[in-house]
């Protein structure tokens, strides 16, 4: 049993933004969301600060509303237990558009460092197989991330993928807190006007 | 019930939703939201979502909202127990949410483990933040969902539409 891993989760989530194009991004509370705001603030970032379980779905409603886009969930694993049955509802929907990156450190990084189910042997990797994802997979080395990076920007096919991260707290990155500034941001970015 | 002259308020709901540009109808089954739920399986222009806990519809529907598009919740009135904490996502980000409730432990429940919940079902909506109308007779079924929609879509808010149990008849436990 393998509890979190060795990558650098800063590392793995600025290659997977890399040159991001039209990619819309949703992240989970906690330490994802510092992640992809340290990689760059962006208007197609939408940050969820509560709510915690709902960054996948989130992503399934943005991915099903705008379907020639590519959407990337970005959570941890705690975030994502907490939602896991939404991995089934998600499986039926099934949007080709539509990745889910797990960074899985085994922990609830956030209250300090706790073991998470996924630390203690529940690999989200293979709930998202049972569930019926037609592929998932378990990301150990930085060598398998650019291949992850160009199967989110094909959208050819919904995936979760857990990314074995080192369990620490890098320097918070704070995203805007500012819910309705995001979402607006985010619209208009779309080319929606505010009501 | 005179059937020729009643009201097919099951039918108003899904005609409401759909004169309302609701492109997305996400739910956890109830029998008094079958109609609905049926006709919106039925329409292409109209994602219908089964999930598997009612949470999920708050963050689904957020999420269409931010890609443009608009759509509703359906759930009985024990789902409402299980949004809670998630109704912070509207609160905060102003999303709007439409929500049409079916009552369980309202009136003549003859379940009284619903009763709980059913009795805490608005105030516990109000408490979140989330605006209400009760339908106790079919012809306030389409009036009200109407506001609701104009007041969710046009005013970012949290809107939630109860259909309470006089509207929906006894559940009838022995066949």
């Amino acid at each position: 049993m393998s509890i979190g891993g060795h990558l650098d989760r800063r590392a793995v989530v600025t290659e997977l933004l890399r040159d991001r194009g039209e990619l819309a991004v949703v992240t989970g509370l906690g330490s994802p969301s510092y992640d992809v705001m340290a990689a760059g603030d962006h208007k197609l970032n939408y940050y969820l600060w509560a709510a915690m379980g709902s960054a996948a779905t989130v992503g399934l409603g943005l991915a099903t509303a705008q379907p020639d886009r590519p959407v990337l969930v970005v959570t941890g694993d705690g975030e994502q237990m907490m939602g896991v049955g939404a991995l089934a509802t998600i499986a039926l929907r099934r949007p080709a558009n539509l990745g889910i990156i797990v960074l899985d450190n085994g922990h609830f990084g956030e209250t300090g460092m706790q073991p998470s189910h996924a630390g203690q042997g529940v690999e989200l990797a293979r709930v998202a197989a049972a569930c019926g994802f037609p592929h998932s997979q378990v990301v150990t080395e930085m060598d398998d991330v650019p291949a992850l990076r160009a199967r989110i920007q094909a959208r050819s096919g919904l995936f979760l993928a857990t990314v074995k991260i080192r369990a620490e707290n890098p320097p918070r990155a704070l995203p805007p807190r500012d819910g309705v500034y995001i979402k607006n941001r985010f619209r208009e970015a779309l080319g929606f006007a505010p009501n | 019930m005179d059937t020729e002259t009643a009201v097919n308020w099951q039918q108003d709901v899904f005609d409401v939703l759909k004169a309302a540009g609701v492109k997305h109808i996400v739910y956890v089954p109830d029998a008094g939201h079958s109609t609905a739920i049926r006709l919106a399986e039925a329409d292409s222009d109209i994602h219908s979502v089964v999930l598997t806990t009612e949470e999920e519809g708050i963050g689904y529907l957020a999420g269409a909202w931010l890609g443009g598009e608009r759509g509703a919740l359906l759930m009985q009135s024990s789902g409402v127990g299980n949004c809670i904490n998630t109704l912070a996502l509207p609160a905060c980000a102003r999303f709007p949410l439409l929500m049409v409730v079916t009552m369980r432990g309202d009136w003549a429940e003859f379940n009284q483990w619903q009763n709980p919940m059913g009795q805490a079902t608005e105030p516990a909506l109000k408490l979140m933040g989330v605006m209400t109308w009760r339908a106790d007779r079919p012809e306030q079924v389409r009036p009200l969902l109407e506001g609701a929609a104009t007041m969710a879509f046009n005013g970012d808010t949290a809107c939630a539409v109860l259909l309470g149990q006089q509207l929906i008849g006894k559940k009838e436990w022995v066949k």
